[in-house]
């Protein structure tokens, strides 16, 4: 008997409840297929094999005080640097107010002696000159980016020009004295 | 405009079916455009051709280029020296690749000096617009390919720009190559997009034609087609003049491809990729000079917004602020013609663009045009604000109180008119 008298008295609640259907599984429609799509946008992150050669080990014994080497870590430089005493000190003499990216000398190494340094420009991804003996060190005795002027102290701070970070300090241990684990 | 009747029985039978052939007909055919285009009008046409040129040229190319850090700059050099004809087929695409946007700039500033993107054309125009980020995208990535030392500097110093943007920054690089560095995955993906663009591209010319003839062309008067006396079919009149504009632009193209197929690259690009080493002046294609002088102009801090962020939103923003163009241009008047001041404003910054440009190809540091004092950094600067300031000032001031010369009645009595006092 109630058939007719439900329909029609329920008529409002019907539809609202029919929007709320449609409303619904288009939201599961919409999240399905933003997790569908999220296997191709993660395939473009780097693979197991790029990550598996994401650390290298080096021996320091033949790098003498003052010389520096640039080794290959994931595709990219790192500077490695045996700084000398004047150098050590150039890098602690610094006031911290006085830097673009304060940071100090102590927190950028493990032993002071050595400067192990990401060789890629924070600007645009340059490699700075300095490295290798005799090329431009720029004013502050460290690295100079030929690109944009950027010049890189002996700690690889950002002295002055268009870089807005200090050269990256990857992680690393040392195995003996004279071998050290990047990555 | 009724559906044409089709004599053979074949291609009757296919049209009662596809309309495809009176579509075609409609718009290549009978197509009622202004009957006083001037060759201005010749660019989009000729841009389509070019498409059509990059799409065959490479697809030849791929047939004996691998997209792999160790092979690709010895396969492209193979394809210069051993595959026959090898050599054309790349000179045409690189220099097809700067004839594209060579095209599309001067389409683009025909639309600007005419007011070709004023109502009813803003999604025409919009669609334009697309195409030439499309167009970008397409050459950034196709330049990588030949894996050269300006290959590889151009997309680590391109692709680190998105380094930039706070937070997500870093993840978002390591995301676009796949690795740690450019490397073998960048290539690939480079690859693989460089294939799909042009075919997205040619999309997007297809709504940008179909945009076309709804609104109907513009023309040098900027008075609507109001008479059928205003218009003439597209064939034979404009198939014609776009074929002899073709011819002329033809030469121009094969005087790069034959005589000097090199001077619009960068040698450095004869230089396998080397990681270790960076080249001592980095500098993109010139077709995207005048958007890196944008960029680099931005050497200081606003509200505590880091200059690399900055120059990267500046450089963005000077290709999205055309799309709201038809809104800050507050002229009644479409073309500058009839337009004393604005005219003035618009080679203003024909010339600005082609300063920006030069400003791109040097060191910040150099002397502008060797003028003592003045250093490319800050000539790059002033330009950069006029280039702005035309947009955001010049346009919606000059509109409001600049008194435009009459216009005429028509398209007819304009052309009839000059006719008279020719």
């Amino acid at each position: 008997m109630s058939q007719s008298v439900h329909s029609s008295g329920e008529h409002q609640p019907d539809e609202n409840r029919r929007d709320f259907l449609t409303l619904a599984t288009t939201a599961v429609g919409v999240v399905g297929a933003g997790c569908a799509l999220l296997p191709f946008v993660d395939s473009m992150n780097p693979s197991k094999d790029v990550l598996a050669l994401a650390s290298v080990e080096v021996n320091l014994s033949n790098i003498p005080v003052g010389q520096a080497v640039k080794v290959m870590w994931r595709g990219k430089p790192v500077f490695i640097r045996h700084r000398t005493e004047r150098e050590i000190n150039e890098a602690n003499e610094v006031a911290l107010n006085e830097l673009v990216d304060p940071q100090s000398d102590d927190a950028r190494v493990e032993k002071k002696e050595w400067l192990i340094v990401v060789g890629v420009c924070t600007h645009l991804g340059c490699i700075p000159m300095g490295t290798a003996t005799g090329e431009a060190r720029g004013d502050y005795d460290g690295w100079y980016c030929p690109c944009h002027g950027s010049h890189y102290d002996t700690s690889g701070r950002i002295r002055r020009g268009p870089a807005p970070k200090n050269l990256e300090v990857p992680t690393y241990t040392f195995l003996t004295d004279t071998s050290v684990r990047i990555g | 405009m009724s559906a044409p009747q089709w004599n053979n029985k074949v291609v009757k039978w296919v049209d009662d079916r596809l309309p495809v052939i009176s579509m075609l007909h409609h718009s290549a055919y009978e197509y009622p455009t202004p009957k006083n285009l001037s060759y201005m009008w010749n660019f989009g046409s000729l841009a389509g051709f070019v498409l059509v040129t990059m799409i065959l040229s490479g697809i030849f190319l791929v047939m004996n280029y691998t997209p792999h850090t160790s092979m690709a700059f010895e396969s492209v050099e193979r394809i210069m020296r051993d595959v026959n004809y090898g050599w054309l087929i790349r000179y045409i695409h690189m220099n097809g690749a700067s004839m594209f946007f060579i095209v599309v700039f001067l389409h683009m500033f025909r639309g600007l000096y005419y007011g070709s993107y004023k109502a009813p054309r803003e999604m025409l125009w919009w669609i334009g617009i697309l195409i030439l980020l499309a167009m970008m995208a397409t050459a950034f990535m196709g330049y990588v390919l030949p894996w050269g030392q300006m290959s590889f500097w151009g997309a680590t110093v391109i692709t680190n720009l998105f380094s930039a943007f706070p937070i997500i920054g870093d993840p978002l690089v390591t995301w676009l190559w796949g690795g740690f560095s450019v490397d073998n995955p960048t290539l690939n993906r480079f690859f693989s997009l460089h294939y799909l663009m042009p075919f997205i591209i040619l999309g997007l010319v297809v709504l940008h034609v179909w945009a076309l003839h709804s609104v109907r062309s513009n023309n040098p008067t900027g008075v609507e087609i109001k008479t059928p006396q205003d218009s003439i079919p597209f064939h034979p009149y404009y198939t014609i003049k776009d074929l002899f504009g073709m011819g002329v632009f033809l030469i121009f193209f094969c005087g790069f491809v034959f005589f000097a197929p090199d001077y619009l690259g960068h040698p450095d690009n004869y230089i396998p990729a080397n990681p270790l080493v960076t080249p001592p002046h980095i500098v993109p294609e010139w077709y995207f000079l005048p958007f890196y002088a944008i960029l680099r102009s931005i050497d200081f801090t606003i509200f505590g917004i880091p200059a690399k962020l900055l120059g990267v939103l500046a450089m963005f923003a000077s290709i999205v602020i055309l799309f709201v163009i038809p809104w800050l241009d507050t002229s009644k008047v479409r073309s500058s013609k009839f337009r004393p001041v604005y005219k003035w404003f618009f080679w203003l910054f024909v010339v600005d663009t082609f300063i920006l440009g030069y400003c791109g190809a040097k060191a910040p540091d150099d002397y502008f045009m060797g003028v003592p004092g003045l250093k490319v950094i800050v000539m790059g600067q002033l330009s950069t604000l006029y280039y702005f300031a035309h947009f955001l000032v010049v346009m919606p001031l000059v509109g409001k109180m600049e008194r435009p010369k009459p216009l005429p009645a028509s398209i007819s009595e304009s052309v009839l008119k000059e006719g008279a006092n020719a």
